[in-house]
């Protein structure tokens, strides 16, 4: 059986062809468009914070002041605590060019209390507090510094990000909606004598509102899909280049199956959408005729 | 006299558009069912006003109408084109969908109805023989002449054999031929049942049409063509 949304070829013809496909379709492709790529960005965005936030969730840093030749004493130390998986400790000569490059070679010269610097990765359930305290009892000046704390800020940035990329989405579909609801009216305003007609003949506005919901269904439909097959393509040649350079450097890919499923899915519910917005807005201007 | 009959009842009912002054003012009368109306009067009366009132087209600002016993006032929005849907409608100016052919023109209030589309194309093409444009069935209304356009309204609204047809000016635009093939379809629409009202200028077509009530309008109140009742005879064939 025809499913209910669907016309029947007579209804198809009551509102003539053609007269407002252009205009619809192409600002909804290009407002899917954006929604995509910015969708893209943000949930890319995301994942980067989130991997990030997860490859340094156990990482610390053990740093005693001043303590230039201790640090292997110091690894020792730590990897004998409880809860310490792995302790590494950073050679001098890093640690050295690490100063150099933020304090300019002139800091050797100075002769600056150099640090020894071991990173530390706990196990998962490790006590932080606890292997700081146990430290210091051998080494009072000893401090404990989790990596994640270091990269906060910029996990607070990425973060910070994201939600701006969401609400660009939001602020586009909203953008998108009052469109349709514009194009909707439009539409009944052109067909007001047709309207007309079906009112006097004894036609319902539910009748009457079918022939534009599929109307704008089908143009949100297309242009939905025009619009996410282009941000596709550009994600597409992006990938191919920048993003993955930057997917290998957090070791993996950027945007998960998840995430493309949810892009996918933004030209359907996007077409939904558009289609429950229409159909409210007919129905509200047809309530207003006699 | 009793409401049992009565298939319209206009009680001090009266028009205005916008702010502008009353169109139609205490306009107090009935329609039985089963009868057959002429409406003159001077353009600009408001004849096409009243009959406007009759099919729903436009609610009175003032008084109350009852349609087929239905008091409109109570009547909700939903329930319009259920009420609809007994009424035939020949529009003054057609008001044909121009991008539709003649034929799916006066198919369209059984459609809307929801009959099944082999019946509705059975009862077209009959319709349209009727009004002797068989042979102009796939026409659109911007390549048919005055007159056939008037005639593929005139089968629009009877298709549907309504209870009520409200008919403006049918036979402005035909010959006197063709006018009086018109007067017979609406007879014998009307002694199958349906209350038939007519807006004319025609006193020709009123003068051949036996049995008839004239209702005359005047600057927006009904007064009485023979000049003495200050109200309308409102029964046919019926001592008042
Ligand atoms: N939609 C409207 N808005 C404002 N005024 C209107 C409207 N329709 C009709 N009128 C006015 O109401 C009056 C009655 O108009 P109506 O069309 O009912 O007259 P009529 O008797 O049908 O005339 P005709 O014989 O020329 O068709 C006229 O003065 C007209 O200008
Ligand atoms: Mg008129």
């Amino acid at each position: 059986m025809r499913p209910q949304w669907a016309l029947t070829a007579a209804e198809r013809q009551l509102l003539p062809a053609g007269r407002r496909r252009g205009p619809t379709r192409g600002l909804i492709a290009i407002m899917m468009f954006v929604m995509v790529i910015v969708a893209a960005a943000g949930l890319a965005i995301g994942n980067a914070a989130a991997l990030l936030s997860q490859a340094t969730e156990a990482r610390y840093s053990i740093q005693l002041p001043g303590g230039a030749g201790q640090g292997d004493a110091l690894a020792r130390a730590a990897r004998d605590l409880d809860g310490v998986r792995s302790a590494r400790a950073v050679p001098e000569e890093e640690v050295n060019e690490t100063l150099d490059r933020w304090l300019g070679p002139a800091a050797r010269e100075a002769d600056l209390p150099v640090p020894a610097l071991v990173e530390v990765e706990f196990d998962d359930n490790a006590d932080a507090k606890a292997i700081e305290t146990a430290l210091r009892s051998e080494f009072a000046d000893a401090m404990l510094v989790a990596n994640r704390s270091t990269i906060q800020p910029l996990l607070r940035s990425l973060r910070a990000l994201g939600w701006v990329a969401a609400s660009l989405v939001i602020l586009v579909g909203v953008a998108a909606g009052a469109a349709v609801v514009l194009a909707a009216r439009a539409a009944l305003a052109a067909n007001r004598d047709t309207i007309d007609v079906m009112h006097g003949v004894g036609a319902t506005d539910e009748q009457v509102v079918r022939l534009f919901q599929y109307r704008i269904a089908l143009d949100s439909l297309v242009g939905g899909a025009l619009g996410a097959g282009l941000a596709a393509l550009v994600l597409l040649l992006v990938s191919a280049s920048g993003l993955a350079i930057a997917g290998r450097m957090a070791g993996q890919a950027l945007l998960f199956p998840v995430d493309l499923l949810m892009l996918a899915l933004l030209p359907l519910g996007g077409a939904l959408l558009a289609t429950l917005v229409a159909r409210r807005a007919v129905l509200v201007s047809l309530r207003a005729l006699p | 006299m009793g409401t049992a009959g009565v298939i319209v009842s206009f009680e001090s009912v009266g028009l205005r558009y916008g702010t502008g002054a009353e169109i139609l003012r205490d306009l107090d009368f009935k329609l039985v069912a089963g009868g057959l109306y002429f409406l003159t009067g001077p353009s600009g009366a408001g004849k096409t006003s009243l009959l406007k009132l009759l099919y729903l087209a436009q609610r009175p600002t003032r008084g109350r109408i009852s349609l087929f016993g239905q008091p409109l006032d109570e009547v909700d929005r939903n329930a319009l084109p259920g009420l609809r849907r007994r009424i035939g409608i020949v529009y003054q100016d057609f008001r044909l969908i121009d991008h539709l052919s003649a034929f799916d023109n006066v198919a369209l209030p059984l459609r809307i109805a929801g009959h099944a589309e082999d019946d509705i194309e059975t009862a077209t093409n009959e319709m349209l023989g009727w009004v002797g444009l068989s042979d102009r069935a796939g026409a659109r209304p911007p390549t048919l002449s005055g007159g056939e356009q008037q005639r593929v309204a005139i089968a629009r609204a009877v298709i549907g054999r309504p209870d009520l047809l409200v008919a403006d000016e049918p036979t402005g635009n035909v010959d006197a031929e063709m006018a009086r093939r018109l007067m017979h379809l609406f007879g014998a629409l009307n002694r199958l049942g349906t209350t038939v009202v007519i807006a004319t200028h025609d006193i020709g077509l009123i003068g051949e049409t036996p049995g008839a009530t004239l209702i005359r309008l005047e600057k927006g109140g009904i007064v009485d063509p023979t000049g003495g009742l200050a109200h309308p005879p409102v029964r046919r064939g019926e001592n008042a």
